[in-house]
């Protein structure tokens, strides 16, 4: 047992170490969410009248809206680029190192997981904090509280993104993630906009939103930040966390990266 | 008991066949050179060995230990160099064996005792706070060889250790695993595509478009014309031969390659 945490230790402070010294790489994912909550917002706020929706108690600006659905835009790009980045390009050295351990490659996988999620909740913090400062400012209580929840949530999304990287043959580089799977988890969900505003305008979208696995991690965050549970959204993730983490694992094959790059 | 035992090894990436019925077996605490041009198929025996690639077809064994179905006993004997740099850039020397040694389960206590002893071995003591990005490509292939050593394996593989390196750090990083040899009875498997690289009283494993074409001792395969003329002989043919009695005489009309590189088939 003691080997197993010592791996999971030694993982988690290498992700660490990384993560301290890539101080442009921390900056660079705050700039995104804090241009939508500075500037996109900003310009929404007259444009979108948000009624009062749970978990809120009273009238909310839209920047205090959309502060959990950016939070969660963190962790997506973060657990895609970061599952991405563990097949392939600049990290295969360092997945080759990761694997001659003696330790099981599915013990291996989720610490490596657990891990980015941790170094990414850093970020999450840091935006929130920014927030806080600029006036959106959730419950000292409710910070706490979203703490597992978002945990949950960039452990969901990291599973997410190694799964899709391991089965998806056309996934090649970043850009195509972007489109094809970061964008519309991202727009078909209730991180912009509640859902009842979606359905005034679609009854389709609506429900492409209500299905959409990312909404139910907003709400999880959204609720949780206002200290409240969202069983459904908890249900819907820890669910999802572990088929797409075993379904990971399971189809887990860096072969595959490099048979499609022979070098 | 051998340091390592293959047995029918395939591999084909696609349609392209990259190892074919490849058998052979490493005497324990010896240097074995695994020759062969670019495209042999030496990376992707060392991929299938580091459990890189899944293997399908054939049987390994490293010290009894089957990769198959007792990986970890097996790993547990391996110590690895890869051919291109896996050490991270941007962690210091100690930080980048830190993680090896937490990736082996070694509690803190006996992680800081190997890696200082290593270390000391390896000359690199006064460099151990340094950024592996601030070493020169020879010190930051003795880092890879403390970090391959610090589980005390009993089967070091290094995949084309010596590229990229000028040729004093060639020379020293080989004799220093040489010594390692000799001193601690480490079995090594050193792949090459260099003649030089090879000395006479070394095992010689010679892989050529995927097949294992010469397995014996390198003064028994060079014979009387040497190692240069026996390899063009071997890789220009393509006829398994895997031991001494089964040799033919290496024929003088072979034109004797002009450099020690080996190059490519056509």
């Amino acid at each position: 047992m003691n080997a197993y945490w010592q791996c999971l230790c030694g993982i988690v402070i290498r992700e660490w170490l990384r993560f301290v010294l890539q101080r442009t790489r921390f900056l660079s994912a705050l700039v995104r969410p804090l241009l939508w909550l500075l500037v996109f917002a900003a310009g929404f706020r007259a444009a979108l009248g948000i009624a009062i929706i749970a978990p809120y108690d009273t009238y909310i600006t839209y920047e205090t809206y959309i502060v959990p659905g950016l939070a969660c835009m963190i962790l997506l790009f973060n657990g895609m680029q970061g599952s991405l980045s563990m097949v392939y390009d600049r990290e295969m050295g360092s997945m080759r190192v990761l694997l001659t351990s003696p330790l099981p490659r599915a013990f291996l996988l989720a610490s490596k997981l657990l891990a980015t999620a941790l170094i990414s909740l850093l970020q999450v913090y840091a935006f929130l904090a920014i927030a806080w400062v600029y006036g959106v400012q959730p419950p000292a209580w409710g910070l706490l509280a979203a703490l597992p929840a978002l945990l949950l949530v960039a452990v969901l999304l990291s599973a997410m993104g190694l799964l899709l990287s391991n089965g998806i043959r056309q996934l090649e580089n970043f850009a195509g993630v972007m489109n094809f799977v970061i964008f519309p988890l991202f727009f078909l969900s209730s991180a912009l906009y509640p859902l009842w505003k979606m359905r005034e305008s679609s009854q389709w979208l609506y429900w492409l939103c209500a299905l959409n696995p990312f909404s139910h991690a907003v709400e999880l965050v959204r609720f949780a930040l206002y200290e409240r549970f969202n069983g459904l959204a908890m249900g819907v993730c820890l669910v999802l966390t572990v088929i797409f983490s075993v379904l990971a694992v399971i189809s887990f094959n860096p072969q595959h990266a490099a048979v499609r790059r022979p070098s | 008991m051998n340091a390592l035992q293959a047995t029918g090894i395939s591999f084909a990436y696609g349609a392209r066949q990259a190892l074919q019925q490849v058998s052979f077996c490493l005497a324990p605490g010896r240097f074995t050179a695994l020759l062969g041009p670019n495209g042999a198929g030496k990376s992707t025996l060392i991929a299938l060995l580091t459990r890189l690639y899944d293997l399908h077809q054939g049987e390994l064994h490293v010290y009894g230990h089957s990769l198959q179905r007792q990986p970890r006993e097996a790993l547990r004997q391996l110590g690895v160099v890869f051919q291109q740099s896996t050490l991270d850039l941007d962690l210091s020397v100690e930080q980048n064996l830190r993680y090896h040694a937490a990736l082996h389960g070694m509690p803190k206590a006996l992680a800081t005792a190997r890696i200082e002893a290593e270390l000391s071995r390896q000359h690199l003591q006064e460099r151990r706070r340094d950024k592996v990005r601030d070493l020169n490509g020879g010190h930051r292939r003795r880092v890879e060889i403390a970090r391959a050593l610090l589980h005390q394996p009993r089967l070091l593989l290094l995949d084309e250790a010596s590229v990229g390196l000028d040729p004093a750090s060639r020379q020293a990083l080989l004799a220093h695993v040489r010594q390692l040899c000799r001193e601690q009875a480490l079995s090594v498997l050193w792949t090459t595509h260099l003649l030089d690289e090879v000395q006479h009283d070394d095992a010689l494993l010679v892989l050529h478009q995927g097949q294992l074409v010469a397995n014996d001792d390198a003064s028994a395969i060079a014979g009387t014309v040497g190692l240069a003329h026996a390899f063009a002989d071997l890789t220009v043919g393509c006829a398994p031969r895997t031991t001494a009695s089964d040799r033919q005489p290496l024929g003088a009309q072979n034109t004797p390659h002009k450099s020690d590189q080996v190059s490519e088939q056509p």
